[in-house]
């Protein structure tokens, strides 16, 4: 006998409960025991969760029915999001794979000496140009040229998506605040949600082929920092200076152009920063659902058992994530120094 | 008389959500601190009436918080006011679009601040030529006439710096030739010099002085020091939690004034420096000009070169001259008695 058939007695409900019926779907804890061969032994008052006062009463749920519950209820509405979805998403896929076939039809005698001539233009920094050369040849080297460009295409098209729509929405919400206070918990969510969580949904949503997949749980995760810093950014500009720009008669988009983006920009910078590191943490996760690059190596060497190949990629990741870090940090600090001199 | 430039009349700012709700505390004779304590709304402006007439410069005075910042954001709205008028050039400012203020203040008013407020990421010349540039003229007439206005107010060969690059008085430089580039009639300047050293304050006030000469605008100036606004006022307006609590002609206030609040304020002011002949000589009425007349003096004269010309010596009187038309005589006696401030003959009334 359950323990918990006395309260339902005493609250006069054993009659709503009904018998008990043998074809219900099993509980979680039985189905546990059954895997084991062991009888699940609870303590002396087992908790009262939905399995265990099944067992006293029918009509209350299994913890199964709220999880089939979920799958059931995403899927009623999947038709509706998919074709809501699909068409606005599909620009994304002919992007990623546009920018994939781009860098990988480059030849590398165009696109290397390319590599280094952008990192020289944005960090105007010798020691960061020389060491992006070194870092490209050595993952040329190891034959790893094509994965590694593989990757960087998908984080070029991701953090300029991210740039794109991140910067208008941080502008958004720092000219409003009701719109700052309901935009910041969903990107507490999107920050705090563990990288695997995004993939379950978007994986009933669209099927595991197509680009966009990934390209969305990548930009999903790495747009945050660009609105977050957007907004901060130009909520920090200098009040004195947006009165100066007020009495001397500016209109809003003068005051946006003119004063409030090029004081921020160092933290937009920032942000832009982190966007990009952000989208290479999360493109290797990606290659779980067929994202190609690095990650790919990586994940081979999990599943295989190759401990070298997946060393190497892992390495090759850090290269990358090193390149671009200082590149972007470096472009970020000259800004900084020519730009807003205090 | 001809049209003021600018009139505020009954003008009443309340800071708080419910403003126009508690005004009628306030139009009821409430003041400042009962207001916040029972309703919880800062009184920054008091039924305020001043009229700052066209090529004058009217200064606003008062301690830090009396509502000196509050008063002069009016003029072009920086702030919005809870009740009152304010008429600037005979149009008034509350009744204008959007685009109307704009407008206003692209072209009326021009401001120059404490904290300089230059665009940090911009050139001098950029910064100077901005009032232009925001009215969409081209790059080439902004950048000349920032270049000349640079040049008057003596910062020629700084065109290329950036602001973080000069010095306080330099920045504040800029800050004037920005105005000035606006070209506006009306310049509105917020302690703008209260930030600068004292003897680059001096320089700045000086040469505010010299460009007034020369272009004759209406400049509403405020500070928290009584030695600057004697120097630079026509009209001086002193402020006090919010209220007006005497307006007029600075020599005029200093020898009568009309608070207690305000003589502990010009109690330490150097009357010799700061006072005229012109504030103290008997007019000529229907008198005859003393015979034993020791020299003819200016009106504009200060008492300092006065007592310095006599020698010290209290028997003298002179003829006083306004060009060529006599117009006055002084005593050195009178002199001598309106250099003792007001509080303390009062005292020593009260001793003997
Ligand atoms: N935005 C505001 N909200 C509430 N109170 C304000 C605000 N701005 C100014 N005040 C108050 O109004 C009074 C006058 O301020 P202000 O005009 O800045 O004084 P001043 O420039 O003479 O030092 C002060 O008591 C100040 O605290
Ligand atoms: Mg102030």
């Amino acid at each position: 006998m359950a323990f918990y058939d006395k309260l339902f007695s005493a609250l006069g409900l054993s009659e709503w409960c009904g018998t008990s019926d043998d074809k219900a779907p099993l509980s979680l804890a039985d189905l546990a025991a059954q895997a084991g061969g062991e009888e699940a032994s609870g303590p002396f008052v087992p908790i009262p969760s939905f399995d265990n006062l099944h067992e006293s009463c029918n009509r209350i749920w299994q913890s199964r029915d709220v999880t089939n519950g979920i799958e059931e209820g995403f899927l009623a509405a999947k038709p509706v999001l998919k074709t809501v979805l699909d068409p606005i998403t599909q620009p994304l896929s002919w992007i990623l794979d546009g920018a994939l076939w781009l860098f990988e039809a480059t030849p590398w005698f165009i696109m290397v000496p390319l590599l280094v001539a952008i990192s020289w233009y944005a960090s105007r920094s010798r020691p960061v140009t020389i060491f992006v050369a070194v870092s490209i040849m050595l993952l040329a080297v190891v034959d790893h040229y094509d994965v590694a460009m593989q990757t960087l295409s998908i984080i070029f098209v991701c953090t300029t998506i991210s740039v794109l729509f991140g910067v208008p929405i941080g502008i958004a919400m720092s000219k409003s605040d009701r719109l700052q206070k309901s935009v910041v918990p969903l990107l507490d969510l999107l920050q705090t949600l563990p990288t695997f969580v995004y993939l379950i949904p978007l994986i009933f949503l669209f099927s595991v082929t197509e680009s966009k997949l990934y390209g969305i749980a990548i930009i999903l995760y790495a747009i945050v920092p660009v609105i977050r810093l957007t907004d901060l950014g130009i909520r920090l500009v200098d009040r004195d200076v947006i009165e100066a720009a007020d009495a001397f008669g500016m209109n809003d988009r003068q005051k946006l152009v003119r004063v409030q983006l090029p004081l921020a920009l160092p933290n937009i910078m920032a942000g832009i920063n982190q966007t990009i590191m952000m989208s290479l943490a999360m493109v290797v996760i990606a290659s779980l659902v067929s994202a190609p690059g690095l990650g790919v190596n990586v994940l081979r060497g999990i599943r295989n058992l190759e401990l070298g190949v997946g060393i190497v990629a892992g390495i090759g990741i850090v290269l990358l994530a090193v390149i671009l870090d200082r590149v972007s940090k470096a472009a970020l600090t000259r800004v900084d120094k020519t730009q807003v001199k205090h | 008389m001809t049209q003021p430039m600018v009139r505020l009349s009954g003008l009443y700012k309340i800071f708080g959500a419910r403003d126009k709700d508690v005004l009628h505390h306030v139009q009821g004779g409430m003041g400042k601190e009962e207001l916040l304590a029972q309703h919880k709304h800062v009184l920054g402006l008091n039924n305020i009436n001043v009229v700052m007439q066209a090529g004058e410069i009217t200064v606003v005075m008062g301690l830090s918080g009396s509502g000196k910042s509050t008063l002069i954001r009016h003029l072009n709205r920086l702030i919005e006011p809870t009740a009152g008028e304010i008429i600037v050039q005979g149009e008034d400012v509350m009744q204008l679009s959007e685009d109307g203020l704009r407008h206003a203040r692209q072209e009326k008013m021009s401001m120059v601040f404490q904290k300089f407020a230059l665009l940090p990421h911009k050139t001098v010349l950029k910064n100077a030529g901005m009032p232009l540039s925001v009215r969409g003229e081209d790059e080439v007439t902004c950048d000349r006439e920032a270049a000349k206005w640079l040049d008057r107010v003596g910062l020629s060969g700084f065109e290329n710096h950036y602001p973080a690059q000069l010095s306080g008085g330099m920045q504040q430089r800029v800050g004037i030739a920005r105005a000035l580039t606006a070209n506006t009639p009306i310049m509105l300047m917020d302690e703008a010099f209260s930030a600068l050293d004292p003897l680059i304050r001096t320089d700045m006030q000086d040469l505010l002085l010299e460009l007034q000469k020369e272009l004759h605008k209406t400049i509403i100036f405020i500070t928290h020091d009584l030695d600057e606004a004697l120097k630079l006022a026509d009209h001086l307006v002193i402020l006090k939690d919010g209220c007006v609590v005497q307006q007029g002609e600075p020599q005029h206030i200093l020898l009568n004034p009309g608070d207690p609040y305000i003589e502990d304020f010009v109690s330490d002011i150097n009357r010799a420096r700061v006072l005229r002949v012109r504030s103290i000589m008997t007019p000529l009425g229907g008198d005859k000009v003393p015979a034993d007349a020791h020299g003819e003096v200016d009106v504009n004269d200060t008492l300092e070169s006065m007592i310095a010309r006599s020698g010290g010596d209290t028997s003298h009187a002179y003829i006083v001259k306004d060009g060529e038309q006599t117009v006055g005589t002084l005593d050195m006696t009178e002199l001598v008695r309106a250099l003792v401030p007001r509080v303390a003959s009062e005292a020593g009334a009260r001793q003997s």
